[in-house]
């Protein structure tokens, strides 16, 4: 096995054209178990650590650039009001330890459905960055999971960023778990209201093969909401918006939970993140009145 | 391969490092610090925390090449002094007059993890860390005797001589 330590993004694309099944590693919150384990013998491991331009982040035409080498405890710093449910997500996962390592990009790379970025990317039609020796691309996280781990990412690509859109409206994450911390999610759930496009956003993790959307429950709520007033939904709404939820997530039996308290724990989940939702909205609506 | 870098202000050189080896594994069985503990060796229980640049993690989790340049400080780090010279950290007197220490296997990434909670609070002026503040932040390390209290207890001693309202 080699280990490269490539410091620029130029170097790394190169050796991973060279080399498409040399494994990138940032936070190693992932990859180091499957060595410790012997789980995975990759001809090379590629460091991504050195490279500058991965760990950055800041503005960018009205978006957030989000380097995908950026900790979560970063997002949790510096982005709790620019991406709401995003760092809301990130306040989720694992312990202090982890947070200050396990970045978004590796969340994106691994693409496990119970990864905790992937949700509030969905909900807030984030778009994922992907770079090659060929060039860069752009690709919405609502097109990027495929199937169970496989994503639209190329072999010969690495992910180097997510664009985040300013958000126009509020964004909610919750999660179910055995306890706080620690845990890996039994199921989880991103909601985002967008004020301007009057449009819905959902974002479902655990729930399935992938990372899911539930897209009629999100037309059917920026149908029935009331974007001007923000008054509460009516009782029926809420619950048939919670049953949308939970239709679209295709989940399994196992040792975590099973499919039906899944597809329950999900309308739950959908509910609250709802009323969370509209008590916030509301303020911002008094705000601008 | 050859691995440089700083742990706890002195300059070390590992060699035949296998590129997919840990920190944790090079510390230990490279370099003779065996304080960091190695339990889960996935993230789970915070044993083997250790500061990397001044960011606490979990040292099972970064590989040997990662560290390369890096400045790592780890629980041997944190006491003054050699030998019967050495003098403990107020965190390491706390957790040893509070009773926070049972086997002791979870002791040491508990110690580093509080070093950091303290310095982000108390020494950072900021006011000593609440019960919540504490378990969040220590919510990473496991103990398996589950003296969780009296770790809890140490901390909030520590916290007190730190921010100067004790000896």
């Amino acid at each position: 096995m080699e280990f490269l330590s490539p410091s620029t993004l130029e170097e790394a694309l190169e050796a991973k054209s060279a080399l498409p099944e040399a494994v990138p590693i940032m936070g190693g919150t992932d990859v180091m178990v499957e060595l410790n384990f012997d789980r995975r013998r990759p001809p090379a491991l590629i460091d991504l650590t050195r490279i500058p331009e991965l760990a950055e982040f800041g503005p960018e035409d009205g978006r957030i650039r989000l380097g995908a080498g950026v900790s979560y405890t970063k997002v949790i710093e510096h982005l709790s009001g620019r991406a709401p449910a995003l760092a809301k997500a990130s306040r989720s996962v694992a312990s202090p330890q982890i947070r200050n390592r396990g970045t978004v990009g590796g969340n994106l790379g691994g693409a496990s459905p119970a990864g905790e970025s992937h949700p509030p990317l969905l909900a807030t039609d984030a778009t994922v960055e992907l770079a090659s020796v060929r060039g860069r691309r752009r690709v919405p996280a609502r097109e990027f999971y495929l199937s169970l781990r496989t994503t639209a990412r190329r072999e010969d690509e690495l992910i180097t960023a997510v664009l985040l859109p300013e958000p126009s409206g509020p964004q909610q994450f919750a999660k179910i778990g055995t306890r706080n911390a620690m845990v890996i999610a039994v199921t989880s759930f991103s909601l985002a209201l967008d004020s301007e496009r009057r449009t819905v956003g959902t974002g479902l993790g655990s729930a399935g093969p992938t990372p899911l959307r539930a897209e009629a429950a999100e037309e059917f709520l920026s149908e029935e909401f009331d974007w001007e007033g923000g008054t509460s939904p009516s009782e029926s709404v809420v619950r048939r918006f919670g049953e949308l939820v939970a239709a679209a997530a295709r989940p399994i039996d196992d040792q975590r939970g099973s499919a039906e308290y899944r597809r329950h724990a999900l309308s739950v989940m959908a509910r609250r993140a709802l009323s969370w939702s509209v008590t916030d909205y509301r303020k911002g609506v008094t705000r601008c009145a | 391969m050859r691995v440089s870098f700083n742990v706890n202000g002195e300059d070390v050189t590992a060699d035949d490092v296998w590129p997919g080896e840990s920190l944790l594994y090079v510390l230990r069985e490279r370099l003779g610090l065996p304080g960091s503990k190695n339990a889960c060796e996935q993230g789970e229980c915070g044993s083997c925390t250790v500061y990397f640049d001044d960011v606490t993690a979990c040292s099972c989790m970064i590989a040997a090449g990662q560290a390369q340049g890096r400045r790592v400080r780890t629980v041997e780090g944190l006491s003054q002094g050699r030998g019967a010279e050495r003098e403990l950290s107020t965190v390491q007197e706390a957790f040893v007059e509070a009773g926070a220490v049972q086997c002791g296997f979870c002791t040491p990434g508990l110690v580093v993890q509080t070093d950091d909670l303290l310095e982000r609070t108390v020494g950072a002026g900021l006011p000593a860390p609440d019960d919540a503040q504490i378990r969040e932040a220590l919510a990473g390390n496991l103990c398996r005797c589950t003296g969780y209290e009296k770790i809890i207890e140490a901390v909030h001693l520590a916290a007190g001589r730190r921010s100067g309202g004790g000896a």
